[in-house]
């Protein structure tokens, strides 16, 4: 991922090089996560104006949730990259899981009286038994390859959402949604005033996804992770069960994903169909990709950005319809960018060393 | 027993629109290997223009004239695509995809913008609106043009990768690709054909799909796409025969499905898709005794190899 000046010598990353940069480059992996989250978390206590991005000054509720709306999806589209950059999944199922993080959440407070976090909890573990399960099956169509993954979640996804859109028995509010149920939810979440406690919220999941998928891919799980990225066969032969590694990914990134959902109930103040719907998993795949898939921070910029200009775009210019620019958009992107938008800029560090 | 009549013939119908949708996608994606998500906005552009010349034209003739302009949108569309997109792309199937990816949301979009989010009738001349009497149901004439176009596209496509050399070409292609460049033949003019094709078969059903529904929307053709994908796992990338029998499971159970298990044919049809998958064997797996072995604590030393790899 680090650009090296000298491919040629191919040296071992941190041994070689002025010592200075080898000692920024120790620091980086902890100083610069932590400066991101504290100046996030701090942002709420500014009232500055920004022109042309926002319509009030940053702490307004109205930009407080747009930012953490950003931020919900950013922790979205870093979980998604968990299977797709880290692991090599292409899913197309994944919205299934975060609208039932959010349909599961809300039903569980409304029909059994939970409070919030027992509900949310039990939506958690229902939604990873459901990952086991569908996740197993989705990954047996070998005969047409990783497509065939693609495919049967992308047809579990339809389902789901089909469910949601027909209205069994009145739960899931057809096309209308849900509304956040009040009365379950604590006093702080609640109402305009608290949009800054919900927007911590919304930096919390973030900071969780990033501790987890960070954190993981790190360790020895996520090397076999990215070598069935680049080589499922030779792990294989290698004698790791290349099966039992990609539904260990799609469980926890589907887990991931199902808290998600229970947060994105939280900041929209609701459950949408359109959260269940493929097209809600594809926005999270062009995000991934725009900002860079496999990489640190390439989802993560790349949701947060990718959802400001979806809210924002019909306010700058007069777009009628946001992804109309945003799927060419992307579309160009794939030519211009492969790597993303993160590649962009070390592509240029390593043209300049 | 008219019912179940009804049902059947209806899911027929059903089924040859799926297998429109499906063969297009099988060949495009078993030679070339693209998972064409762009597939379901062919379909859209197409049924909008059918809808525009159905409208114009009215009557049989103008039924015609619109399947016409509908498939050649399709292949208008298709070729595009396929000769500024996708063909910089070859060797580097994700991309491909992702290109796809971003056509199925920017495409729609753009209809939506142009036409309208509201869905709009489709014109279906006298001839095709009525209802013929079988075995006592009562069931609209439109079932059996799908059918019987369905069918002919299914002998046409046979004939042409049985027949011609373009056809040997592409089942060859389908086959192995490599070996194929390796002898020399220019297997990219049979991307483009068969691209071209998925591309028709798109645009048909399209119109098709205005027919058996009556109406359009910009997310129509996104919403049939889903049900091709599940055709095509079941149906498998070996036979357009293999494809047209897995259409028509499809649309069958879907029916028979809404009707019999209070509206839940979308659900019955991904339930078929998991027991299919979870029936079909693996290439290459173990047996499930083999399996329930590896499941059994290993003996120790196979452990600790396993631990230091």
């Amino acid at each position: 991922m680090t650009v090296t000046s000298a491919p040629t010598t191919a040296p071992a990353p941190g041994e070689t090089g002025p010592p200075g940069r080898a000692r920024r480059r120790a620091l980086r992996p902890a100083a610069v996560p932590a400066a991101v989250f504290l100046l996030l978390a701090l942002l709420p206590y500014s009232a500055l104006e920004v022109p042309v991005l926002l319509d009030g000054p940053l702490n307004a509720p109205g930009s407080l949730q747009l930012l953490a709306l950003c931020l919900v999806f950013a922790g979205l589209a870093l979980g998604y990259d968990l299977m797709f950059g880290r692991t090599g999944l292409l899913s197309f199922g994944h919205a299934l899981y975060i609208a039932g993080g959010a349909y599961g959440t809300r039903l569980a407070m409304t029909e059994w009286g939970l409070t919030l976090v027992p509900a949310a909890l039990l939506t958690l573990l229902l939604g990873t038994l459901a990952a086991v399960v569908l996740g197993a099956i989705s990954l047996r169509t070998l005969a047409l390859g990783g497509i065939g993954f693609a495919m049967v979640t992308l047809a579990f996804a339809q389902a789901g959402s089909l469910l949601v859109g027909r209205n069994p028995g009145g739960l899931t509010g057809g096309e209308e949604g849900l509304p956040l149920h009040a009365a379950g939810v604590p006093e702080a979440f609640v109402g305009v005033a608290n949009t800054v406690h919900v927007y911590w919220l919304a930096l919390g999941y973030l900071t969780l996804v990033a501790a987890v998928v960070w954190g993981v891919t790190a360790r020895p799980v996520g090397r076999v992770w990215q070598a069935i990225r680049d080589n499922e066969q030779r792990v294989a032969v290698l004698g790791r069960d290349p099966f039992r590694y990609k539904l260990g990914a799609f469980v926890l990134a589907s887990a991931l994903a199902v808290l998600g959902g229970a947060v994105h109930l939280l900041v929209t103040a609701g459950a949408t169909p359109h959260s269940s719907t493929p097209t809600f998993t594809l926005t999270l795949l062009v995000m991934v990709v725009l900002g860079g898939s496999g990489t640190r921070w390439g989802p993560v910029v790349g949701g947060a950005l990718f959802t400001f200009l979806d809210q924002r775009l019909a306010a700058f210019a007069d777009v009628a319809e946001p992804l109309l620019v945003l799927g060419t958009l992307f579309v160009l992107a794939v030519y211009a960018a492969p790597g993303g938008l993160v590649s962009l800029r070390a592509r240029r560090r390593g043209r300049t060393a | 027993m008219d019912t179940f009549v009804l049902l059947t013939l209806t899911g027929f119908g059903l089924g040859a629109l799926y297998f429109l949708i499906a063969s297009g996608l099988a060949l495009i994606f078993g030679l070339m290997d693209v998972l064409n998500f762009a597939h379901g906005a062919f379909l859209t552009v197409a049924a909008y223009t059918a809808w525009a010349t159905a409208d114009a034209v009215s009557g049989m003739g103008g039924l015609l004239l619109a399947a016409l302009v509908g498939t050649a949108t399709g292949v208008a569309l298709a070729v595009a695509v396929e000769f500024v997109l996708i063909r910089r792309l070859y060797g580097r199937p994700k991309e491909q995809i992702l290109v796809t990816v971003g056509l199925s949301l920017a495409v729609p979009a753009a209809v939506q913008t142009l036409a309208g989010a509201d869905a709009r009738t489709f014109p279906v001349p006298d001839a095709l609106a009525g209802t013929v009497g079988v075995l006592g149901a009562q069931v609209p004439v439109n079932r059996f043009a799908l059918i019987g176009v369905a069918l002919a596209v299914l002998i046409g496509v046979r004939l042409f990768l049985d027949r011609t050399r373009y056809g040997l070409v592409v089942r060859a292609g389908v086959e192995d690709r490599a070996m194929v460049t390796a002898l020399g033949v220019d297997v990219t003019r049979a991307f483009t054909v068969v691209f071209a094709l998925g591309g028709a078969l798109a645009g048909l059903a399209g119109v098709l799909g205005g027919l058996y529904f009556g109406s359009l929307s910009p997310h129509q053709g996104t919403g049939l796409l889903v049900f091709a994908f599940v055709v095509v796992v079941i149906g498998g990338l070996g036979s357009l025969t293999g494809v047209a029998l897995a259409a028509l499971a499809v649309g069958l159970t879907q029916q028979y499905a809404n009707y019999y298990a209070g509206g839940y044919g979308d659900l019955a049809v991904v339930a078929l898709l998991a027991a299919v998958v979870l029936a079909r064997p693996v290439p290459g797996a173990p047996r499930a005794a083999e399996r329930l072995r590896r499941l059994l604590p290993a003996p120790p030393a196979a452990r600790t190899e396993g631990g230091r790899a």
